[in-house]
C-alpha cells in the first residue's frame, strides 16, 4: 500500500496549500469539540488525550551533548487525529473501528546526520495510545512515560525511548519546574480569525541518557522540551505553514515564538516569554520580528535556516545558525525541524520547526 | 528536363513495378498474406496467452504476503489479536492479516468462493505487495468517498478487481452480499488486485467472517527483528515462524506448461511459413522476366534486391497487422481454458480476460516480417545474384527443384542424425527434448517429397502404359510445387496423430490411476485440531466406517524444489490399492516401521532416486531420513510428494496441520456418510467430499487442460489446408501446358479435374499414410522426453487407430477441398485457353 | 567526328564443364552518334555477349567499351544500371515486357526510373508505333508485332543515347519485321541516337548504316554502307 498516498490523502487533501499545512487549516467538522478561552488547563489530567478535539500532540525535542562536547538534537513526537468525530460513529468506534488515528515522528541530529523515523497506528486495540494518569503514552515500542507509574506519582520525571532503522535512544528527563501555560492561560491564538489551541510547553527537562547512532552507542545529557497541544482547527484558511522557535536564554528564560503565514503576507507573529518559576507572558500580536537571512536548497525546496530574531519590548536581537542545516524529515508529511543555536544580544541553543515549505 | 533520377525515384518506381504483380495476381497476394497473418495469428495467439498468464503470475508473485515471513498460530487456524498488540509493543514490525473464504449468494453471475483478505494499510510494509492503486488517482481524493479513511472506518470498502467484481455481478458501490453472515462493505475498483481476491480492513473482515478479535496471520516485514525478544516472551498465545513459498515457484512449475504452448505456437508459425516462402518462390519465378527487364532498364542488383525487401516488409507488416488481430481473437478464445487449467493444475490465478500489450504488438509485427524475410530469403538472394542473361525460366526452377529434392533426401538424414545427437551434445532437459522433436518434424518433412516420388514411381511402373501411366507420372511432375504444401500437411497431422495419441494414453492412464489413488470414499478437512478430534471420534462411532485415516501434510524444500510430505498410517487400503511404479520388497512394512519413505515420480525423476537410495530433507525440528522404499505416479502435481508413516512425520514436523482425513468404509454407499456429515459438522463443499466427487473434478481439470493444444492442432490443420489450397491455386496456371496436351488427345475437361482430383487425394492419402508413423514417433518423443523433463512423470503410450483412420479421411477431405476450386476453375475453362497453350508455346 | 561508342581489344571467355569458352577474343570498332550498325554472325558467334557488355550488362575479360567517353567496364554495378538507365535502352529479342504494367506503364517505364518521364513524347511514341489504342490494355492482350513495337518505344522513351537490339525482329514474320524496322530506323534518326543491332538477318543489316561481321569471336569482315 502506498501508505504515504494514502495518507496524503486523509489528512493532506490536494488542495493542501489552500488547507494549510497537512490539512490542519480544513474547514472543522461539526461534532468535535471547540477551542475556547475560558477552558482551563488541569494537570495532571490534561497530560492525557483529549479525543473529542480533532487533532493533538506531544511533542520533546532536546539539545544534547555528548563526553566529547559533541552537540545533538533529538524528537520524540506522537501525533493523534481523528478521522471522524468520536461521536459520529455511533455505537461503534470501539477495536479496529475506532477512528483515532495516530503517528510517531522520532529522529536524532548531528552536525552532519539527520536520521528520521515514522511509525503508525490504529486506535481502539491497543497499539498505541495516551493515558493522563499515570502519565503513559506510546505507539509500538516507542514510549513517553512517568518512570513511576503509580496513580499517586508525579509527571517526571519521565522515560523517553524511540527507534530507527539506523538510530534508538533512550532518556530520562526530569524537572522541578512547573508546566507553563502558552498564549493567555493556555489558549494559544494562531489567526486573527480565531483559530486557537488549547497549549502548554515544559521547557526546563533536564535530560540524560543513551544515544545509537548507526550501532554506535553515546552517553548524552542537555535539556529538553515538551510541547503539548490540541485543537480543533488551528490553522485558518489561507496560513500556508509555519516557522517555531524554542529557544532557551540560560538557566531560567526560555522564549517560544511562532510566524503563521499567511498567503496574503499578512503572517501572524507571536510568542511568549517564559520563566522557570511557571510565569509565561504572551508577546502580543506582532511585537516579534523574524526575518530570514540565508536560505538551504533541500530538493528543491528552499529552506530558510538562518534567522534573525528581533523582540524590541525585551531588548533581544539575535541571529540563529542550525547544527544540521540539512534537518529534514523524510516523513509522510515533510517538515524541517532541528537543533539550533544562536548569538547576539542573548546566547543559547534551542530547536526550529518550519512546515509548509 | 533530363534531371537525372534520384536514387528514391528509381526505388518507387521500382518498387511501383514490382508490386503490380500483385496487383494483376490476387490469389498468389492472398496466398501470402493468408500464410503470414495466420503464422502471425497463431504465433502471437500463442504468445498472448503467454504473456496474460504470465504478468498475473508477476501479480501473484508480488500478491499479498507472499515473500514475506509470516508468524503462523500453532495447532489452530487463527489466533487472538492481543498477540498482536504484544509483539508490536516489543517492537516487531508485524501486521495483521485475517483470512478467509467467502461466498456470494446466488444472485452472482459466478458463485466460486472468493478470497477475503482483511489487512491494516497503517502497518502494511511496502513490501507486503497489495497494489491498492485506485484506478484514477485524481479522482481518488478523498472527497468522493473513496480513500483511506472510507477503508478503515465503517461501512470500509471492499477492494477488488475488475475481474472480481464481474464475477459477482456488481459494480462499484453495490454491497456484496454473501451466502451467509453479513454483507461486504461496498465494492471499490482496484485493477492490480488478483482476481477472486476481496480486500478489506482487518476489522471489517472479522465482522464478515465472524471473528471477533481473531488474525490468521502476522507478516513480518522486511528489516530484521534482531535484537527483539521472542515471541513466546511476548505472548502466551503459541506463534511460529514460517518462510513464505518461493515466489517464484509459479513461474518455475508453470514453465513447462507454457513451453508447450510456445512450441506449438512455432510450429504453427513454421507451418505458416512454408505457405508464405511457397508463394514468395512462386511469385519469384514469375516475375523473373520483370526482373531482368528491370536489370536491362538501369535497376542496380542492389536496389533490385532492397526493392523486393522492402516490397516483403510492407507485405509483411500488412499481413502482421492482420495476423496480430487474428491472434487476439484466438487468445481471447483460448483464454478461458489457458485460465482453467493453470488454476486447476498450479493454483494460479489467470484473468479470463485479455490485456493488450503495446510489447506483444510490437513482438509479433517483428515475428511476422522476420518470418516473411525468412521465408524470402532465398529468392532475396537469388533476385540479388540473379545472372542478367540466362535464359533461365520456369522449366529451369522445376528442374532446380528437382535437383534439390534428391539432395533433400540427404538433407533429412543429416537433420534426423543431428536431432538424434543432440543428448550428446550436452544440451539435456527440456530444451533439448524439443530441440529433438523439431529434428524429427524437420526431418520428416524434408524426407517427404523423396519417400513420395518413391511410392508415386512405384505406381507409375506397375500402372499400365497409358492414361494410367500417365496420371501417376503427370503426379510426380506435380510434387515439387505441391511439396512444400504437402510438407505442411504432414506436420499438421502428425502432430495431431502424436499429440493426440499422448492426450489419449494421458486420459487412460490418468483415469485408471484416479481409480486406485483415490480408494478411500470420502475425502474431509476440518476447521482445526478440535474439530478433526470431534469428527474422527463421530466417525469412527459408525458401523459402516472402516477407517478414518489421516493425511497429513507438511511443506518442505528440497534441493530448491517444493515438495509436500505426507504422513499416513498403515491400512489394508495402501497395500492392496496404492499403485506403486518401483518398489522395494516388504516395502509397506518398511514405512510403517518409520525406515522408509514413498517419493513421486516426479521428485525421484528430479533428484535422480531409486528404490534402496536414502533420502535427507529438513523437517521443523530435526532432519527427516529415509529409504526410498517405493515411487509412485502423481500425475498432474507439479510439486513433488513424499509419504511416510505419520509417526516419522510428527516426530519431524510437530505442528503440522492435523485437519486432513480420508474415510475407508466396508462397503457400504458413502452418499448418507456425507450427508451425515454435512449435517452434523457444517462442512461445505470445499472441505467435504466423496470420491466421485473428486475423480469428477479432477477428470474435468485434466480435460480443460488439453482443450488449449486441441484447438492448436485444429488451427495447425487449418494452416495446412490453406497451404494446400494456396500451393493448388497458384500452380494451377502452370498447370495448363500438362493438360492441354492430353485434353488435345481427346480426354474430356470433366475427366482431367477428376484425375486431378484423384492425383491430389493419393498424395494427400500417401501424405496421411506416412504421418503415422511420424505421429507415433511425436508420440513418443512427447511421451517418453518432452513429458519427462517437462512433468517428470512417464506413461504407457496407447495407440488409437480409429484416431489414425480419422485423419486420413480429414486429411483427404482437406486435399479434397483445396483441390476444389482449381478444378471448378479447369473444368469451366474455355477450351480456347488450352488451345493457347499450344499458340503460345515456343 | 568523335565516337560515341568505342569498342577496344574486346574479350570475353565462359566456364563450362569442357573448360573455358572463348566468346570474343578482341573485338574493336567504334560508332558516332546518330550513325545505325548491324552486327551479324552465326549463333554462338559472341553477338549477344558483345551487345550486353556494350550494354553494360556483363563485364569483359578484357578490353574497354567507352559511351562518350567514359569506360563502362571499369564502372562499378552501381554506376553501370545508372549508366543503362540514363543512356542505354536496350531492345530484347524476347520483348521482356512487364506483364504485370499496362502498355502505357511498360512504355513509360525506363523514363520514370531515369527520370525522364515525358508525357508528350511518350504520347507521341505511342502514337507512331501504333500503340495509341492499346496504352490501357496488358502485354498479353497485344500481337507479337504491337509487343515488340512497345518494346522498342519503352527503349527510346528516356531518349538514350545508344540504342541497343538484340533480334529485334527475330519473333515476328516479314511483313511486320520489316514495317518494325522501318519506325525504329526513323524514330533512332529523329532522336539522334546510335544504334547497334545484332541480326542473323543479312536483309536487315543491308538496311543499316554500317556492317559488322562476328564470326568465331572475331571481327571477320566490316563494310560500310553503299
Amino acid at each position: 500500500m502506498r501508505l504515504l498516498a494514502a495518507l496524503a490523502l486523509v489528512l493532506a487533501a490536494p488542495a493542501a496549500l489552500a488547507q494549510g499545512y497537512a490539512g490542519l487549516g480544513a474547514e472543522p467538522q461539526e461534532g468535535y469539540a471547540e477551542v475556547r478561552p475560558d477552558r482551563e488547563i488541569r494537570f495532571p489530567e490534561d497530560h492525557g488525550p483529549h479525543p473529542e478535539f480533532r487533532i493533538e500532540w506531544w511533542y520533546v525535542t532536546a539539545n544534547l551533548e555528548d563526553a566529547e562536547g559533541r552537540a545533538y538534537g533529538l524528537q520524540w513526537t506522537l501525533f493523534r487525529s481523528a478521522l471522524r468525530p468520536a461521536s459520529s460513529t455511533g455505537g461503534g468506534g470501539e477495536g479496529w473501528a475506532s477512528p483515532q488515528f495516530w503517528m510517531a515522528h522520532a529522529a536524532v541530529t548531528s552536525a552532519d546526520q539527520h536520521l528520521s523515523a515514522e511509525r503508525f497506528a490504529r486506535g481502539g486495540i491497543g497499539q498505541a495510545g495516551v493515558a493522563g494518569v499515570p502519565f503513559s503514552a506510546h505507539l509500538d515500542d516507542w514510549r513517553f512515560e512517568s518512570t513511576t507509574p503509580a496513580p499517586d506519582a508525579p509527571f517526571a520525571p519521565l522515560h523517553l525511548s524511540a527507534r530507527g532503522e539506523d538510530f534508538a535512544y533512550d532518556l530520562t528527563l526530569a524537572t522541578d519546574a512547573p508546566p507553563v501555560l502558552q498564549g493567555e492561560a493556555g489558549y494559544s491564538v494562531k489567526s486573527d480569525l480565531g483559530q486557537a489551541s488549547h497549549y502548554y510547553s515544559q521547557p526546563f527537562f533536564e535530560a540524560e541518557g543513551t544515544l545509537v547512532i548507526e550501532g554506535r552507542e553515546r552517553e548524552v545529557r542537555g535539556r529538553a522540551w515538551m510541547d503539548r497541544e490540541w485543537s480543533t482547527q488551528p490553522l485558518a484558511p489561507g496560513q500556508s505553514g509555519w516557522d517555531w522557535f524554542a529557544l532557551r536564554f540560560g538557566d531560567d528564560t526560555a522564549v517560544m515564538l511562532y510566524r503563521l503565514r499567511q498567503d496574503d503576507g499578512n503572517h501572524y507573529l507571536t510568542g511568549n516569554w517564559i520563566g522557570r518559576d511557571g510565569r509565561s507572558e504572551s508577546l502580543g500580536r506582532n511585537t516579534v520580528s523574524m526575518t530570514p537571512l540565508e536560505r538551504t536548497d533541500i530538493d528543491g525546496r528552499a529552506v530558510p535556516t538562518h534567522w534573525r530574531i528581533e523582540i524590541p519590548s525585551r531588548d533581544v536581537t539575535i541571529e540563529t545558525v542550525p547544527l544540521n542545516a540539512q534537518s529534514w524529515m523524510d516523513t509522510s508529511f515533510e517538515y524541517w525541524e532541528g537543533p539550533i543555536r544562536f548569538a547576539g544580544s542573548h546566547e543559547g541553543v534551542g530547536y526550529l520547526e518550519m512546515t509548509g515549505y | 528536363m533530363s534531371r537525372p533520377a534520384s536514387p528514391a525515384g528509381v526505388l518507387r518506381w521500382t518498387l511501383a513495378t514490382l508490386l503490380s504483380h500483385w496487383w494483376r495476381s490476387p490469389i498468389q497476394l492472398a496466398a501470402l498474406v493468408v500464410g503470414l497473418s495466420v503464422a502471425t495469428a497463431l504465433w502471437s495467439g500463442v504468445q498472448a496467452l503467454n504473456a496474460e498468464a504470465r504478468a498475473s503470475y508477476d501479480r501473484a508473485a508480488e500478491a499479498f504476503g507472499s515473500r514475506l515471513p509470516r508468524l503462523e498460530p500453532v495447532g489452530a487456524s487463527r489466533f487472538d489479536q492481543s498477540a498482536y498488540v504484544a509483539l508490536r509493543r516489543a517492537g516487531w514490525p508485524v501486521t495483521p492479516v485475517l483470512e478467509g473464504t467467502v461466498s456470494p449468494d446466488h444472485a452472482a453471475p459466478d458463485p466460486a468462493p472468493l478470497r477475503l483478505i482483511g489487512i491494516d494499510p497503517l502497518t502494511m510494509p511496502a513490501g507486503a505487495g497489495l497494489v491498492l492503486d485506485a484506478p484514477d488517482a485524481a479522482e481518488d481524493d478523498g472527497e468522493n468517498g473513496d480513500g483511506f479513511a472510507e477503508f478503515i472506518l465503517p461501512p470500509h470498502r471492499t477492494y477488488a478487481a475488475a475481474e472480481t467484481m464481474r464475477a459477482l455481478g456488481l459494480g462499484e458501490g453495490a454491497v456484496p452480499r454473501l451466502a451467509d453472515g453479513p454483507a461486504l462493505p461496498p465494492l471499490s475498483l482496484r485493477p492490480r488486485l488478483s482476481p477472486g481476491l476481496l480486500v478489506v480492513d482487518v476489522g471489517a473482515a472479522q465482522t464478515v467472517l465472524q471473528a471477533p478479535d481473531a488474525l490468521s496471520y502476522l507478516l513480518i516485514a522486511p528489516g530484521g527483528t534482531a535484537g527483539l525478544a521472542a515471541p513466546k516472551d511476548v505472548t502466551d498465545i503459541p506463534l511460529r515462524r514460517s518462510q513464505p513459498e518461493g515466489a517464484g515457484d509459479l513461474d518455475r512449475l508453470t514453465e513447462s506448461f507454457h513451453m508447450n504452448l510456445t512450441a506449438f505456437g512455432l510450429l504453427a508459425f513454421l507451418v505458416g511459413l512454408f505457405i508464405v516462402n511457397a508463394a514468395i518462390g512462386l511469385a519469384f519465378e514469375q516475375r523473373r522476366t520483370m526482373f531482368r527487364t528491370l536489370r536491362a532498364t538501369g535497376v542496380s542488383a542492389g536496389m533490385l534486391a532492397g526493392a523486393l525487401g522492402l516490397e516483403m516488409v510492407v507485405l509483411a507488416l500488412g499481413a502482421g497487422l492482420l495476423g496480430l488481430v487474428g491472434g487476439y481473437g484466438v487468445a481471447a478464445a483460448l483464454l478461458p481454458d489457458v485460465a482453467a487449467s493453470l488454476r486447476g493444475l498450479y493454483g494460479a490465478d489467470v484473468p479470463g480476460s485479455l490485456g493488450l500489450r503495446p510489447g506483444w504488438w510490437a513482438a509479433g509485427l517483428a515475428m511476422s516480417v522476420a518470418g516473411a524475410m525468412l521465408a524470402a530469403g532465398q529468392s532475396l538472394w537469388r533476385a540479388y545474384t540473379m545472372p542478367l542473361l540466362a535464359a533461365a525460366g520456369p522449366q529451369a526452377w522445376a528442374e532446380a527443384q528437382r535437383r534439390w529434392l534428391r539432395r533433400q533426401g540427404l538433407v533429412a538424414l543429416g537433420v534426423a542424425l543431428v536431432a538424434l545427437a543432440l543428448p550428446l551434445t550436452g544440451l539435456s532437459g527440456l530444451m533439448a527434448g524439443f530441440g529433438q522433436l523439431a529434428g524429427l518434424l524437420l526431418a520428416a518433412a524434408l524426407l517427404l517429397p523423396v519417400l513420395l516420388a518413391g511410392l508415386l514411381g512405384a505406381a507409375e511402373r506397375l500402372a499400365a502404359p497409358g492414361l494410367g501411366r500417365w496420371f501417376w507420372a503427370d503426379s510426380r511432375q506435380q510434387l515439387p510445387g505441391l511439396s512444400l504444401a504437402l510438407m505442411a500437411l504432414l506436420l499438421a497431422l502428425g502432430v495431431n496423430i502424436g499429440v493426440g495419441t499422448m492426450v489419449g494414453s494421458f486420459r487412460a492412464t490418468f483415469t485408471h490411476w484416479l481409480d486406485d489413488r483415490l480408494a478411500a470414499e470420502v475425502y474431509f478437512r476440518a476447521a482445526d485440531t478440535a474439530e478433526a478430534r470431534r469428527m474422527t471420534d463421530w466417525l469412527e462411532a459408525r458401523d459402516e466406517v472402516a477407517a478414518v485415516l489421516p493425511n497429513w501434510r507438511a511443506e518442505a524444500r528440497l534441493e530448491g524444489w517444493p515438495v509436500d510430505v505426507y504422513g499416513f498410517t498403515d491400512d489394508p487400503l495402501y497395500r492392496t490399492r496404492w499403485p506403486l511404479l518401483a518398489e522395494l520388497p516388504q516395502v509397506w512394512d518398511r514405512i510403517a516401521a518409520g525406515e522408509a519413505a514413498l517419493v513421486s515420480e516426479q521428485l525421484a525423476y528430479r533428484l535422480d532416486l531409486a528404490p534402496g537410495e536414502r533420502i535427507a530433507l529438513p523437517g521443523a525440528e530435526g532432519r527427516l531420513e529415509a529409504v526410498v522404499g517405493g515411487i509412485y505416479a502423481d500425475y498432474g502435481n507439479p510439486k513433488g510428494q513424499m509419504r511416510v508413516d505419520l509417526a516419522l512425520l510428527l516426530q519431524h514436523w510437530p505442528d503440522v496441520e492435523q485437519r486432513a482425513f480420508g474415510v475407508r468404509l466396508d462397503g457400504a454407499p458413502a452418499a448418507p456418510l456425507v450427508a451425515d456429515m454435512r449435517e452434523t459438522f457444517g462442512l461445505g463443499e470445499d472441505r467435504l467430499r466423496d470420491n466421485e466427487t473428486l475423480k469428477a473434478l479432477s477428470l474435468r481439470i485434466f480435460e480443460r487442460t488439453f482443450v488449449v493444444t486441441g484447438a492448436l492442432n485444429t488451427l495447425t490443420l487449418g494452416v495446412a489446408g490453406i497451404a494446400l489450397l494456396t500451393s493448388l491455386v497458384t500452380l494451377s496456371g502452370l498447370r495448363l501446358p500438362s493438360l492441354a496436351p492430353v485434353w488435345a488427345l481427346g480426354v474430356t475437361r470433366r475427366s482431367l479435374g477428376l484425375m486431378e482430383l484423384g492425383k491430389m487425394l493419393a498424395l494427400a492419402l500417401f501424405t496421411g499414410l506416412i504421418a503415422i508413423p511420424l505421429g507415433l514417433g511425436i508420440a513418443w518423443m512427447l511421451v517418453a522426453v518432452i513429458n519427462v523433463e517437462a512433468f517428470g512423470w512417464r506413461l504407457p503410450l496407447t495407440l488409437f487407430p480409429l484416431d489414425w483412420a480419422r485423419l486420413l479421411a480429414l486429411a483427404v477431405l482437406t486435399a479434397g477441398l483445396a483441390a476444389a476450386l482449381p478444378l471448378w476453375r479447369l473444368a469451366r475453362m474455355a477450351p480456347a485457353r488450352l488451345v493457347a497453350v499450344f499458340a503460345s508455346a515456343r | 567526328m568523335s565516337q560515341l561508342l568505342s569498342v577496344e581489344t574486346l574479350s570475353k571467355s565462359y566456364p563450362t564443364p569442357g573448360g573455358r569458352l572463348h566468346v570474343l577474343g578482341g573485338v574493336s570498332f567504334s560508332l558516332a552518334p546518330g550513325r545505325m550498325l548491324a552486327l551479324t554472325g552465326e549463333s554462338g558467334s559472341g553477338k549477344s555477349t558483345l551487345l550486353h557488355l556494350v550494354g553494360g550488362l556483363d563485364r569483359p575479360d578484357s578490353g574497354s567499351v567507352r559511351l562518350a567517353g567514359t569506360e563502362i567496364a571499369a564502372l562499378p554495378e552501381r554506376a553501370r544500371a545508372r549508366l543503362r538507365r540514363e543512356r542505354i535502352g536496350i531492345v530484347f529479342q524476347q520483348f521482356n515486357l512487364v506483364p504485370s504494367l499496362s502498355v502505357a506503364d511498360n512504355l513509360s517505364l525506363q523514363a520514370r526510373l531515369a527520370g525522364r518521364h515525358d508525357p508528350a513524347w511518350e504520347a507521341e511514341l505511342a502514337e507512331r508505333l501504333g500503340l495509341g489504342e492499346t496504352l490501357a490494355r496488358y502485354p498479353e492482350q497485344l500481337s507479337g508485332g504491337q509487343q515488340q513495337r512497345l518494346a522498342i518505344g519503352r527503349a527510346l522513351a528516356a531518349r538514350p543515347a545508344l540504342l541497343l537490339a538484340d533480334e529485334p525482329t527475330g519473333n515476328l514474320d516479314e511483313h511486320t519485321a520489316g514495317a518494325v524496322m522501318a519506325l525504329t530506323r526513323a524514330l533512332v534518326t529523329e532522336t539522334g541516337a546510335a544504334l547497334l543491332m545484332v541480326t542473323h538477318s543479312m536483309a536487315l543489316a543491308a538496311t543499316l548504316d554500317e556492317r559488322l561481321h562476328l564470326s568465331g569471336g572475331q571481327l571477320s569482315h566490316r563494310a560500310a554502307a553503299a
